[in-house]
């Protein structure tokens, strides 16, 4: 089959071309054949692989469309900053929607896990890439994966059953009574002890995001140039002081990648988030009452929602979650496209 | 200027500290693994893989209760979301590593990783917007589209970086005896790439099997099998991680136990595809 081709496209080609007056239907064939079989081939291949390709830029364009225009009831009836700044989110009584309570505890319990997770996931990258031995290393790696490859149901299972009882009876339980035994005014600002609430559901996010800061920050520590290690090692640096002065300051863009990627998990990590979070839509929230998020909203109610603008209220909340993640997601590629790190890896 | 004393003691304290902090986030998965197989392993039965959850009073009264169907849902909805998403997947990424001089290129990619850092709820209430919403009903189907959006991104990473490894000599050579482009990516390129190929889509259904997210309004749920074949697909059908969240917040002890169970089958098929697909890769790198 392969040799027959070559043979005909390859060997007899030029002969097709000088034999202008005569050409017999066999070699017309073959001419025709191989004008299919290269020029058109080529084309048709080229245009069915774009066509397949551009599905993926067409889901993201149909994504924003469909969320805006299910979304758009709540968005006009409450104007686009209206809703968002809506502090009322209501469906049993008033029927009033607004946004503002959702985006506010997501970026609470966002930033926060990035604030807890930052210092031990840069550990982490630091310790394999730089400390440990590489059987260790590899190990550790896997199992950073793993903790990324692990279903978030499965940490939320964990969270309400063992994590937010423990957390409650080891420290929220102790802490809001010695509040109410100093200082009584503050207890409303610390909140409820029950246990499912930011606090908890923000150092589950903090466990669930380690391994997206640390994996682009090991990438980026393996680009880093060995001259740039040996130089600061033939100064006189300990290990750590290279890792300080040649090694970070070097690879802060994939550490910022990896922050903003990070930052985007964290934004629309949902199930574990809506387990632990304990659910409650309205403001003010307390430092470890229950509070919501803009997916954990639209878990939770959307398959109770009955009232159309209730539906299309949580779409409308969608909308504003896919701006968000949008902005964050392209911030991190322009990072990534800036420090010229090709973020590959799937895991 | 520092002693070199002082600067040897800061060393010790910061591998100390570096140290600590890699068990401490190493711990919490430890414990997670070991709590889901401690306290599931109890409810892994014959009657685990034979019988259906049924109403709660099923489970009450003692009678045998399992998740068949839900395995059975979990199954047929991702291979579903697999032929979806491979074809358009593999596309994107042939596209993305064969023809890199081409326009949409650069779009492409970061419209990709955008798409694969979108928060899954949204894909869910994509594919509800979709295919729920014209076809009047949650089913089987519906789930399968969200999660081949969930795919889709990673199978065309992975599929690129495939493809990558490929050096180009081998598509120069392929060029060179006269192959015009298309057969040297159809006959060359992908096949050499094929492990590769593999461990994306294992990569992609060990990161979709888990996504609960966007199954709570697609697929739905079911608490039994299925009574007419095609109602695996266009009827509401039951997921292991949308019918996990149902058990751990449903009130029956006994569910619970259940959806430790299910956590356990869940684990096992996320770190036995991983696992594969990490095995594929260094045989053939």
């Amino acid at each position: 089959m392969k040799k027959r081709e070559t043979d005909g496209s390859v060997l007899k080609e030029p002969n097709v071309k000088y034999q202008t007056s005569q050409t017999t239907l066999s070699e017309y064939l073959r001419k025709k054949r191989s004008f299919i079989y290269r020029t058109l081939g080529d084309r048709l291949f080229s245009y069915f692989i774009f066509a397949l390709g551009f599905i993926v830029i067409l889901t993201t364009i149909v994504m924003a469309i469909v969320l805006y225009k299910d979304g758009a009831e709540a968005i006009k009836r409450y104007g686009f900053f209206g809703f968002l700044f809506g502090r009322v989110w209501d469906p049993a009584m008033k029927i009033e929607f607004g946004a503002f309570p959702f985006i506010v505890g997501t970026l609470i319990t966002s930033i926060g896990s990035l604030a807890i997770s930052f210092v031990p996931a840069l550990a982490v990258a630091i310790f394999t890439a730089e400390y440990s031995p590489r059987w260790l290393a590899h190990i550790i790696d896997n199992l950073t994966n793993l903790i990324a490859a692990i279903p978030s149901v499965i940490i939320g299972l964990w969270g309400i059953f063992v994590f937010a009882p423990w957390m409650r009876d080891t420290f929220y339980m102790n802490i809001y009574m010695w509040i109410l035994d100093n200082n009584p005014s503050f207890a409303p600002i610390f909140g409820n002890p029950i246990g499912y609430g930011i606090a908890t559901a923000t150092i589950i996010l903090a466990i669930m995001i380690v391994p997206y800061t640390t994996v682009l920050t090991v990438d980026a520590f393996k680009k880093v140039p060995k001259e740039q290690r040996e130089a600061a090692y033939a100064l006189g640096a300990t290990k750590w002081e290279v890792v300080k002065m040649a090694v970070i300051p070097y690879a802060r863009g994939g550490i910022l990648a990896g922050v903003m990627l990070s930052f985007g998990r964290a934004i629309g990590e949902t199930m574990a988030v809506a387990m632990l979070i304990g659910n409650k839509n309205n403001l003010p929230f307390s430092i470890i009452g229950p509070a919501s998020t803009m997916p954990s909203v639209i878990v939770n109610e959307f398959r109770e929602a009955v009232e159309n603008i209730h539906l299309s209220s949580l779409i409308a909340v969608g909308f504003y979650l896919f701006i968000i993640s949008l902005v964050v997601n392209l911030i991190a590629a322009y990072i990534q496209r800036k420090f010229s790190l090709t973020g590959a890896r799937t895991v | 200027m520092k002693t070199l004393k002082r600067r040897y003691l800061h060393e010790k304290i910061m591998i100390t500290f570096i140290a600590f902090n890699t068990v401490a986030v190493l711990t919490p998965l430890i414990i997670i693994l070991v709590y889901v197989f401690v306290q599931g392993i109890g409810a892994i039965n014959l009657d685990f893989f034979t019988q259906e959850l049924g109403s709660p009073s099923r489970a009450m009264t003692g009678r045998p209760t399992g998740l068949v169907h839900t395995i059975i849902g979990t199954l047929v909805v991702d291979a579903l979301a697999i032929l979806i998403a491979l074809p358009f997947g593999i596309g994107a990424g042939v596209m993305l590593s064969e023809y890199p001089d081409h326009k949409l290129n650069p779009v492409m990619r970061v419209m990709n990783d955008t798409l694969n850092g979108m928060p899954a709820v949204l894909k869910g209430l994509l594919a509800w917007a979709l295919v729920v919403k014209p076809m009047g009903g949650f089913s089987g189907l519906s789930g399968g589209v969200a999660l081949a959006v969930v795919m889709l991104p990673i199978i065309a990473r992975s599929t690129e970086s495939a493809l990558m490894n490929i050096p180009w000599s081998i598509r120069e050579a392929g060029l060179a005896i006269g192959l015009p482009r298309w057969r040297v990516i159809a006959s060359v390129v992908i096949p050499a790439s094929k492990a590769g190929l593999v461990t994306g889509v294992l990569i992609a259904f060990a990161r979709a099997v888990g996504e609960a997210a966007p199954l709570l309004f697609t697929s739905f749920g079911n608490n039994y099998k299925s009574s007419y074949l095609l109602g695996w697909t266009f009827g509401p059908v039951d997921t292991l991680p949308q019918r996990l969240y149902s058990l751990a917040i449903s009130p029956y002890p006994e569910w619970h136990q259940l959806g430790w169970a299910a956590g356990i089958v869940l684990l096992f098929f996320v770190i036995v595809s991983f696992a594969i697909a990490r095995i594929v890769v260094r045989e053939k790198y």
